[in-house]
């Protein structure tokens, strides 16, 4: 199945992410995904309105946007790999080095938080064996965060695995919903 | 409705009527609902027919500025040789609100339709639906409904037949409340970083890929076609309390609350039935405190205030507050107010783009003050820090990101200054433990 092109609810790749890490730079936009680019680049006026889509094909492919991956994007759109820097550092969902297979985040804001978020994080880094936040487990499995207002107060606490949006956790629900993904 | 609850009785659900109804997700059963006969309709109306009818139904912003609809559409100059954009602001980020998620997930073609409506009336072929990245069923939904209305011949470059183009993109953000501000969206849109613009020039001067542009909220956009359908008559009359604000409005609820969910009232509506009636009250054994009526970004009210309140922009405003964007925080006597708001400082630092000094440093500052409070380290004198670093904040810079984060820190000391004292004389805040029957 060729995945949508803006990107929904299929999972990147995270499991890739040690293999792009240590191999030499495989170029991303080669065949079906290169044409998949083209397709972006032509409902903008502008080579550079498709960074944002083209980033998110990255990270998708590989799991993270590597400073390779940066260079090959810039190359593309005609723009300076330091632009393209300055671009994925601003925004918080893309990943500048390799995460969890299974990257977590817990939304923490204040609506969730007077509705008991902060134990929903404490229960996700305690079965998980993480430990701590933004640090991944021993495995390579887990890797937990907080994160800002995810958009779903009524439906406290929402958390977000890779791509799939869970509604109404609660501590007790953490051990079930890991065992899940196993 | 009160989705995901029953819907109520005292609901009016005119965009919210078929959430939970998975059926009107795909193009045929949104056909089946009466849907793209307000597109088949505009099409064959006068662009300037169009805006004149919202103009006239009173139809107003519904992202949080209130600002009429018809007349930003009006700014929109014919003819003048450029192409033009309008693009839907779905970044939907401000604590507490989550209505354009339900609309987008459950309707996603109202919203296609609505965009198809808007850019033919303001003379634009392309819309940009920008969404934010961590809405992924939303965007989902959102991408399958674009894709079934280009394959019917709805969207593309002979548009129902009519020979007229109108392209709808989905266009999927990376994660940046900021980006929910217009100039910031414009920006991150055309692939930079989404720092906001100074204004002027306005977006219908000179907007994304600097050419003319609207953005309108995907709520605003969704109700332009009953408006098209029914008259602006029949939206005019939907108004319990002042002319001015008209229609329906989404409140999304959460927090401290029986009943969190989405729902639709008639503008005016009274916010102390609201809360009671059809958000179920407190939970078990509770009280409510205060609320926070139009997203973290809106003054607190007291319980007293937001009782008193009719809900429509000037009722909010006339009782210490703002609609802003609907999403009601409420908040019960569990709860510390001072951490209350140093977690919403806290967001707001966490999401500055650091542009503006008087915003990268207030927020940042502001977090550390209020957090000191929050833990007993702070003294008397941080309240009158607060409250001039507050100061040094509000309209000083691009955006009002930095007024945000100031807003509830004095609204907080203002109304609630009897719990700052209290934390930073050395008594730790107790939850007011009620007797549970």
């Amino acid at each position: 199945m060729t995945p949508d092109l803006v990107g929904g609810l299929e999972s990147p790749d995270y499991a890739s992410h040690d293999r792009a890490a240590h191999d030499p730079y495989v170029p991303v936009f080669t065949g079906d995904v290169k044409r998949q680019l083209d397709e972006l680049l032509a409902r903008y006026p502008t080579k550079m309105a498709t960074l944002l889509p083209a980033l998110w094909i990255v990270q998708r492919e590989r799991g993270w946007v590597s400073e390779e991956g940066m260079v090959e994007v810039a190359d593309l759109l005609e723009l300076t790999p330091a632009y393209v820097k300055g671009v994925v550092t601003f925004y918080t969902m893309y990943h500048q080095h390799p995460v969890g297979k299974y990257f977590i985040q817990v939304c923490t804001t204040s609506p969730c938080g007077i509705c008991g978020a902060e134990d929903v994080v404490k229960a996700f880094l305690r079965h998980t064996n993480t430990g701590e936040l933004g640090v991944t487990s021993p495995d390579g499995r887990f890797t937990v965060i907080e994160v800002e207002c995810l958009g779903a107060c009524g439906f406290a606490t929402p958390v977000m695995v890779n791509e799939e949006f869970i509604e109404s956790v609660t501590p007790e629900k953490v051990p079930d919903l890991l065992a899940r993904l196993a | 409705m009160g989705y995901p609850n029953q819907p109520h009785q005292r609901e009016t659900p005119v965009l919210s009527r078929y959430f939970g109804d998975a059926e009107a997700r795909s193009l045929e059963g949104w056909r089946k609902r009466g849907g793209y006969k307000a597109l088949e309709k505009a099409l064959g109306m006068a662009p300037a027919d169009i805006v004149n009818v919202v103009k006239e139904s009173g139809l107003r912003g519904r992202g949080g500025a209130g600002f009429p609809t018809g007349i930003k559409w009006s700014f929109m100059k014919p003819g003048d040789g450029k192409p033009h954009y309008l693009c839907c602001n779905a970044d939907e980020s401000e604590p507490g609100t989550f209505k354009d998620r339900e609309l987008m997930r459950w309707t996603p073609h109202a919203l296609v339709e609505g965009c198809a409506i808007g850019a033919y009336a303001i003379g634009a072929e392309t819309a940009y639906v920008y969404i934010r990245g961590e809405f992924t069923e939303p965007l989902y939904w959102m991408e399958q409904a674009v894709k079934e209305a280009y394959a019917a011949g709805i969207l593309g470059k002979n548009a129902m037949g009519t020979g007229k183009r109108i392209d709808v993109h989905v266009h999927k953000g990376a994660g940046a409340y900021i980006c929910g501000e217009e100039t910031a969206l414009m920006n991150s849109l055309e692939g930079r970083r989404g720092n906001p613009r100074i204004k002027p020039p306005f977006p219908a001067v000179s907007g994304v890929f600097g050419m003319p542009t609207t953005i309108n909220n995907v709520e605003t956009l969704i109700a332009a076609a009953p408006i098209l359908m029914n008259g602006a008559d029949w939206y005019k009359k939907m108004s319990l309390s002042n002319p001015k604000s008209t229609g329906t409005k989404l409140f999304s609820v959460c927090g401290n609350v029986q009943r969190p969910g989405t729902y639709e009232v008639v503008m005016g509506f009274p916010f102390k039935e609201f809360l009671y009636d059809l958000c179920g009250g407190p939970p078990h054994g509770r009280k409510f405190k205060a609320v926070i009526p139009g997203g973290a970004s809106v003054p607190i009210q007291t319980l007293e205030e937001a009782e008193a309140t009719l809900m429509d922009y000037e009722g909010f405003v006339a009782q210490g507050s703002m609609l802003g964007s609907g999403g009601v925080i409420v908040i019960d006597d569990g709860q510390s107010m001072v951490s209350v708001i140093a977690r919403i400082a806290r967001f707001f630092a966490h999401e500055s783009c650091a542009q503006c000094t008087q915003c990268r440093e207030g927020t940042a500052w502001t977090t550390k003050i209020m957090e000191r409070i929050r833990d007993g380290q702070g003294t008397i004198e941080d309240l009158d820090t607060l409250l001039d670093i507050a100061e040094q904040m509000t309209g000083k810079t691009i955006c009002v990101l930095s007024d945000s984060c100031a807003v509830p820190v004095v609204s907080g000391i203002q109304k609630f200054r009897n719990e700052f004292e209290a934390l930073i004389q050395g008594r730790r805040f107790h939850p007011v433990i009620a007797a549970v029957a």
